[in-house]
């Protein structure tokens, strides 16, 4: 076999897996075009395979494919306002396997950026996505970062999310974690954040648990600057036999430092369990942490409220869940 | 078009609707007018099949068959539907998309139209989230709007006046004009004679029971010289 027929066909086997992504995500309902559109930084991958790079000024994406995964360096330079989102799309195809990326972030000084990640995985049977991220904001720098996943119908799938995040004197740490199409499986959520002087961090996850979906969240932020702020927040929506179980944790450790744990859930149906564990802490007397935190069951009223509209009861139940979760 | 017969409701050992008789004609705006706590709301509960009320006895019949014992989607999907007198919340649902699902297609032609119907800028609502935000007033005009979306067959409208100040009554009152000249019914719940006004006929409750039925004049009169100046409120023996 020729070299080139041998580079066409590993050519197309990308172009396919490439295809097979984008078709998987559009089908469960995202936009494909910015995963089509040329002058958007973005990165795929596929298993353990880049499947495009494409970085813009500013913004360097480094990748290193390793047997069960990828190693990836994002750097936003010092300075940089990234104007329109990055997308990453990480995905894994096939009904098994195994997808480990380790992502270190260095937003440098000054710098912006909005990171949208979105992680596809609609055929999953016996899959594990793990991401370790190790993620510094430098001063006065701004990261957003939006991770929606997209799941099958069958459950076989364990997400394992985790992150160390410090952020500097004055910069602003912003993430959302979406997991409400498909079933989430098993998901082990981890994301710890420590903040500087006049820092922000603000954790907001969503996730809608249903069939025998296992959920553990755990946000945590240390507020170790004076005048750090930081919001735990978390939404989630229990049906059938699923079971989950939030931690929101804040330590207050700086004079004028300000933090709020703010954790609902909510159980439909008799067998879903649901634990909420909220920890404050203050170790400086200047400092003020406070908490919510609210387990209950979707109001019966707004289910009514749509179903004498027509809709049917399961049909109300969703669009009720759907906006807690916007 | 609405035949209720002979209803009756005891909750926690009380009577609350005790043999009520209603009837509503195709077409018709039928008022319903009663001082606080004579069984309105619950008579509209009882009509939707709401708040997991069901009749201890007697039958409600829409276009001739019992919907006692269908859910509150059947009874919608058969063509009634209910404007709450204290409207839900719903964080995350926009006023467009509370129109789009309540419009019968799924998909309001114009939900624009609606909101100007009610008195309200759709530029402004549109894409506000029905939840806490919303002031009382305009929570209940957007229940109006969505009930005209629906284009339902019987509309129940619990007070819809109330809350909403004497500028914008009138326009709700059109709205409901309009909504009746497109084919609705309507059972028109309140407690002011103003509202009953545009009705066809009305209908007298005291302690979950029809007393008498006529004419809006005749009734609020009547509602007037017995009911507001009732000192036996919710004994109808008391009445003559
Ligand atoms: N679960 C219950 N147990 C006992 N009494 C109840 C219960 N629910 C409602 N009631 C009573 O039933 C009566 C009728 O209530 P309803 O809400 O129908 O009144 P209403 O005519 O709509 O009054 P308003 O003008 O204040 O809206 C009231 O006296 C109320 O206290
Ligand atoms: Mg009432």
């Amino acid at each position: 076999m020729s070299q080139s027929t041998l580079t066409k066909m590993i050519g197309n086997s990308v172009e396919k897996e490439y295809q097979g992504m984008i078709d998987a995500y559009e089908k469960a309902g995202g936009d494909k075009r910015v995963l089509q559109t040329k002058d958007v930084a973005k990165l795929v991958v596929h298993e353990n395979k880049v499947l495009a790079n494409d970085p813009i000024k500013g913004l360097k994406i480094e990748t290193k494919e390793t047997k069960s995964g990828v190693s990836v360096k994002l750097t936003v330079e010092e300075g940089a306002k990234i104007a329109r989102p990055v997308h990453l799309c990480f995905g894994l195809l096939p009904k098994e396997g195994l997808q480990e990326i380790i992502m270190k972030v260095d937003a440098q000084d000054n710098s912006q950026v909005s990171v949208i990640a979105h992680c596809i995985f609609p055929n999953a049977v016996k899959v594990i996505h793990k991401m370790d991220a190790d993620i510094e904001i430098g001063a006065n720098a701004r990261f957003d970062y939006k991770e929606t996943h997209y799941h099958g119908e069958d459950g076989g799938i364990e997400v394992i999310p985790k992150a160390k995040v410090k952020v500097g004197k004055g910069g602003i740490w912003q993430s959302t974690f979406a997991l409400s199409q498909g079933m989430v499986g098993k998901l082990d959520y981890d994301f710890e954040v420590f903040c500087q002087e006049k820092a922000i961090a603000e954790l907001t996850v969503k996730v809608y648990g249903k069939g025998n979906d296992d959920i553990k969240v755990w946000e945590k932020i240390h507020l170790n600057g004076a005048g750090a702020r930081g919001l735990a927040k978390s939404r989630v929506v229990l049906g059938d036999k699923a079971r989950a179980e939030v931690r929101g944790e804040t330590y207050g450790n700086a004079p004028y430092a300000r933090g709020h744990v703010d954790c609902i859930e909510l159980v439909n149906g008799t067998e879903a369990v649901a634990r909420a564990i909220p920890i404050v802490s203050v170790t400086n007397d200047k400092a003020k942490v406070t908490h919510e935190a609210a387990i209950g069951s979707i109001d019966r009223k707004q289910v009514e409220t749509l179903m004498a509209r027509g809709l049917d009861e399961d049909k109300a139940v969703d669009v009720i869940v759907k906006g807690i979760l916007r | 078009m609405l035949d209720v017969a002979k209803l009756e409701l005891t909750l926690n050992g009380k009577p609350i609707i005790n043999d009520l008789s209603l009837h509503v004609d195709k077409g018709e705006i039928h008022g319903i007018l009663g001082e606080n706590g004579t069984g309105k709301t619950t008579i509209a509960n009882l009509i939707m099949g709401t708040n997991n009320y069901k009749p201890t006895a007697g039958k409600i019949i829409f276009e001739g068959q019992d919907i006692s014992g269908l859910s509150v989607s059947q009874r919608a999907q058969k063509g009634i539907t209910l404007a709450w007198q204290e409207p839900a919340r719903v964080e995350g649902l926009t006023v467009r998309d509370y129109l789009a699902l309540s419009s019968r297609n799924g998909q309001a032609d114009q939900p624009e139209r609606f909101l100007l119907m009610v008195g309200l800028e759709p530029a402004q609502y549109m894409d506000r989230d029905i939840d806490a935000t919303l002031s009382g007033g305009e929570r209940k005009r957007i229940e109006m709007a969505s009930v005209l979306a629906m284009r339902p067959k019987l509309a129940i409208l619990d007070e819809p006046d109330s809350g909403i100040d004497i500028v914008a009554l009138p326009l709700l009152l059109n709205s409901i004009i309009e909504m009746n000249k497109q084919g609705s019914s309507v059972l028109l719940i309140t407690h002011s004679e103003r509202v009953t006004e545009i009705s066809h006929r009305v209908s007298i409750l005291c302690a979950g029971t029809i007393i008498r039925t006529g004419p809006p004049s005749e009734s609020s009169q009547w509602f007037k010289d017995n009911c507001q100046t009732c000192l036996h409120i919710n004994e109808p023996e008391h009445t003559n």
